[in-house]
């Protein structure tokens, strides 16, 4: 029971509740700022796994960005109310069987096929964060540089269409 | 020293949750911020193995996949709102029109 | 016999115009008659038939220019089959045109008188067009009978045979749908089915004799068959001869096959003449005379022969005795003669029984005319009467007598043919009486009318070799004279008993002159045959057919017994009817005397009773039975409606409508389409809207994929 085991699960278990709170709370908002708490674990995952600048880029992309928004549009909204009758009875008990059973094939298949053998290996104190940003800079711009273009085309055309879906349409009598 | 094995299963675990609450909420916020959960476990499970590999494969992936979430909630948050103009109400089982 | 194959002399190729021209006139009547007169379409027939009787007389000559040679006049081929060789071939020999010249005269004579009888009788029938087709009759009638004599073969001879049975049937039913009386009625048309079903089984006796003489003899040619007769066992030609005799019965009207002649009496007269007395019914006794060299191998069938018709002819004139009818008592005379043909045939006196044929021809064909005679003056008297009364009722007072004579021509129906309804008639119809009178004394067998010779050698003959059969003749030509004698004295005599016989008239000469004719040949026919040295011409004239003739020289003592007893019964009729002659309304006189034996003469001995109750009603009930229930009970109502239409019913209404079509048929197709539409029905139900179920489907289908992927 090593330090960075002991570190591990404690983590694990926060992230889990945080995901079970965001699922079980009744208050919308509850629910964003239990999966704020939950992007934050992730990310601190990310720093033990040694990605610094994905750690960074959750917190801030994730977490700072995407869960203002989604608070935005939750106040904007307002919390609602629940209506009093269940239209799908079965769903609930049938859908946590179901994810059970794939939480369960998944590990399996995951851990039998893939066989991934080893330990991650802590990241060595000589790790930079500049090193890290600079090497994916590198493997961005030379070996990922196609998705990474198309992905810049993807985030213009997000903006422009989110901003036409909101627009008013100007209604011709 | 952590199994990567021990990574997978946290892994699974939290797309888990995250396929439940897409199943059983309905507030269509609750089943977006379910989505992005299942998409951070997905992420988490990436850059695990990227780890064990010692590749940067893995963060790279996981740099696009952060993007394009980002991308998809700002659409996607966009059509809520315009939806809720229409029904004043955000409760998916409202949004029944397509009924057979 | 001698045989000319080629003909040297003669008028041989006349031959067979002897039946052509009776049909040319048929014919020209068929198809020009609607647009002849009555007297044109009656001379076209008479002038056919006398074209027949010149032929003829050419033919006899002819014959006797050769000396009495046999010719055959070959016409046509027919049957060539096998062994059986036949050809349409006219025989000509002393016999045949002996048959001829009585066939076409006494029948050219006949058919002058019909033109004035059935002028009048068409008329008393209200139907003038039906005139036309009593002609074409009786000229079919003329053709047949020249086929049926002049064959040279048993079944050329055949066809002659079933041709006069046709025409008998065809003009016994001239007026089909009446009765004598002229009243609608099935009774014409009865008799003639009657007559042709009677001939028809004497028919089944003449075919069995041919079938027997061609199995046997192997032809049907007479003088192939003759020669091949000589060879075979006497059975055989017993058989052949005793068949043969059952064809004659039917056609001759001997017992048991004479019922049918008496009702033949439904036809017009000049038919009861023609064919009733003078022809058709000689054609048996031509036959026998015909087949002379058969019947002469098995005396026993001659002696069978020769009784039957001795037999027959007692029988008969004692019915003729108790008849009321003019026509019957002629009918039962008729009946009664021929008897004394057919014995004399059956006794091997063939000269005498043809003799006696054609002399019968003359004088029954003379009183049959003159009974027509007399019963179309009374129906001429009938209706002067009723035209009288007519014209008469209103201008004189009602007292009971004319009242009385006004029920009497009103109302009633009135019989023409009764005699009961006669009476003075010789004051009325002078001339029909002279030549009944005539006839009557030639029937009776008074010397020197010619009956008298003919019936004399045939009771000679019987004398010398079958003392029975002359016993029951003589009794029988007493009864002869007895019942004619009646017949004269109630038709003739005494005070007519009806105001239609009072009333008669005489016939015209159309119809009289015949008579005369006839009464002329009554008188002196029978110079034909007198039985002295030299004098027996029939005789030496057949014996150039016939092998042996007996020319019999006259015995005063079979002569003398036969006048006196003709003589007595004449006596006797004239004690009964004569003297005190009966008055209208009265029994007759032998009722009271015999009582039951005269009812019993009346009733004609009950023999068609008897036929019906042992024949006829069986046959009807067992057809009835037939008809009613195998055909239509059983066959019609139960097997064709129970058995077929209700097994195609249920093959078609349950088997394959039912169960086949609608059970299986409509519950695939129909249940294809339901199960169809509650499986979309069913699957409808998973589109309900929500996107929530939707995802969890995909859900199930990825643990459902990656569960199979972990198993593989």
């Amino acid at each position: 029971m090593t330090l960075e085991l002991i570190f591990f699960l404690v983590l694990s278990l926060i992230a889990i509740s945080t995901a079970f709170g965001m699922l079980l709370s009744r208050n919308a908002i509850y629910s964003a700022l239990f999966l704020v708490l939950n992007f934050v674990t992730v990310a601190v995952f990310y720093l033990l796994l040694g990605a610094p600048f994905i750690a960074m880029a959750q917190i801030t992309v994730y977490a700072g960005a995407i869960m203002v928004l989604f608070l935005f549009v939750i106040m904007l909204l307002g919390a609602e109310s629940l209506p009093p009758a269940e239209v799908l009875p079965w769903q609930k008990p049938l859908a946590a069987l179901l994810a059970i059973a794939l939480a369960v094939e998944a590990t399996f298949i995951l851990i039998t096929r893939a066989r991934p053998v080893g330990q991650i290996v802590p990241p060595a104190d000589s790790v930079n964060l500049m090193e890290t940003v600079r090497e994916m800079g590198m493997m961005l711009f030379n070996q990922y540089l196609l998705p990474f273009e198309v992905t810049s085309i993807l985030l213009l055309v997000a903006m422009v269409g989110a901003i036409v879906l909101v627009r008013k349409e100007k209604r011709v009598h | 020293m952590v199994p990567v094995n021990y990574y997978i299963i946290l892994s699974a675990i939290l797309f888990t949750i995250g396929v439940v609450g897409v199943l059983t909420r309905r507030n269509a916020l609750i089943i977006f911020m379910s989505i992005e959960l299942m998409l951070n476990a997905a992420n988490l499970a990436f850059v695990a193995f990227g780890s064990l590999l010692q590749t940067f494969s893995g963060q790279i992936f996981v740099f696009f996949v952060i993007a394009v979430a980002a991308a998809e909630v700002a659409v996607g948050l966009a059509l809520i709102v315009e939806i809720f103009k229409s029904k004043r109400s955000i409760d998916v089982d409202q949004m029944s029109s397509l009924k057979g | 016999m001698h045989f000319a194959e080629e003909v040297t002399a003669g008028f041989f190729f006349l031959a067979p115009w002897i039946v052509f021209a009776p049909v040319i006139g048929l014919l020209i009547n068929i198809i020009f008659g609607n647009r002849l007169s009555e007297r044109m379409i009656g001379s076209v027939a008479s002038v056919a038939s006398g074209v027949a009787f010149v032929i003829s007389v050419l033919l006899a000559y002819s014959v006797s220019a050769n000396h009495g040679e046999v010719v055959r006049w070959q016409l046509a081929e027919w049957i060539h089959i096998g062994n059986l060789n036949l050809d349409w071939t006219f025989r000509v020999d002393s016999l045949s045109t002996t048959m001829m010249l009585v066939v076409s005269g006494v029948g050219t004579l006949i058919h002058i008188y019909a033109i004035g009888y059935m002028h009048e009788d068409v008329r008393f029938k209200n139907d003038i067009p039906r005139f036309r087709r009593f002609f074409v009759f009786l000229n079919l009638f003329i053709a047949m009978m020249m086929i049926l004599v002049s064959g040279d073969s048993y079944l050329m001879l055949f066809v002659g045979w079933e041709g006069v049975g046709l025409c008998s049937f065809l003009l016994i039913g001239f007026w089909y749908e009446l009765d004598t009386l002229g009243r609608p009625s099935w009774a014409n048309s009865n008799a003639a089915k009657k007559a042709f079903v009677v001939n028809r089984v004497g028919d089944f006796g003449f075919l069995i004799a041919s079938f027997i003489m061609f199995w046997a003899l192997g032809s049907f040619q007479f003088d192939q068959v003759f020669e091949a007769a000589q060879g075979v066992a006497p059975g055989v030609v017993l058989a052949i001869t005793l068949f043969m005799l059952i064809g004659v019965a039917g056609k001759s009207a001997q017992i048991p096959l004479y019922v049918w002649l008496p009702d033949a009496m439904a036809g017009p007269t000049p038919v009861s003449a023609l064919i009733h007395a003078a022809t058709m019914v000689t054609a048996g006794v031509y036959l026998i005379t015909r087949s002379a060299p058969l019947y002469m191998l098995v005396p026993q069938a001659q002696y069978i022969v020769a009784l039957t018709g001795a037999i027959t002819a007692l029988f008969a004139a004692t019915i003729a005795v108790g008849q009321y009818d003019i026509k019957k008592v002629l009918a039962y005379s008729t009946i009664s003669q021929l008897g004394f043909m057919v014995a004399a045939v059956g006794m091997g006196a063939f000269v005498a029984g043809m003799f006696h044929l054609i002399t019968h021809a003359f004088f029954k064909a003379l009183l049959f005319l003159s009974a027509g005679s007399v019963i179309l003056g009374v129906e001429r008297g009938h209706h002067h009467a009723e035209h009288a009364h007519h014209t008469g009722k209103h201008t004189k007072g009602k007292g009971k007598k004319k009242e009385e004579a006004h029920a009497q021509g009103h109302g009633e129906v009135f019989d023409p043919n009764d005699m009961r309804n006669m009476g003075g008639m010789r004051k009325t119809m002078p001339v029909t009486f002279r030549v009944y009178l005539v006839g009557t004394l030639a029937l009776a067998g008074i010397v020197p009318f010619a009956g008298f010779w003919s019936k004399d050698e045939i009771l000679l003959d019987a004398s010398l070799h079958y003392p029975f059969i002359y016993l029951l003749l003589s009794i029988a030509a007493f009864f002869t004279a007895f019942y004619m004698g009646r017949q004269i004295w109630m038709v003739f005599f005494g005070e007519p008993r009806h105001e239609a016989a009072a009333h008669a008239q005489e016939s015209p000469r159309v119809m009289t002159v015949p008579l005369m004719i006839l009464a002329f040949l009554s008188v002196v026919g029978g110079a034909l045959n007198l039985p002295f040295e030299g004098f027996h011409n029939l005789g030496h004239w057949l014996e150039y057919t016939l092998e042996e003739v007996e020319a019999l020289p006259l015995d005063y003592g079979v002569a003398g017994i036969s006048t006196v007893l003709a003589l007595a019964a004449i006596a006797l009729s004239w004690y009964v009817y004569g003297r005190n002659p009966l008055r209208a309304g009265e029994a007759d006189p032998l009722k009271r005397r015999l009582g039951a034996l005269f009812t019993g003469m009346e009733k004609k001995w009950y023999v068609d009773e008897l036929y019906n109750a042992i024949i006829v009603t069986p046959y009807v009930r067992i057809s009835q039975f037939l008809a009613d229930v195998i055909d239509w009970r059983f066959w019609h109502d139960w097997f064709h409606e129970k058995v077929i239409a209700g097994t195609y019913n249920w093959l078609s209404n349950i088997a394959l409508n039912r169960y086949a079509d609608q059970r299986g048929i409509d519950a695939v197709a129909n249940g294809l389409g339901d199960f169809t539409q509650w499986l979309s029905v069913t699957l409808r139900k998973i589109q309900n809207g929500f996107v929530r179920s939707y995802a969890l489907s995909v859900l199930v289908g990825v643990v459902l994929i990656v569960g199979y992927l972990i198993l593989k």
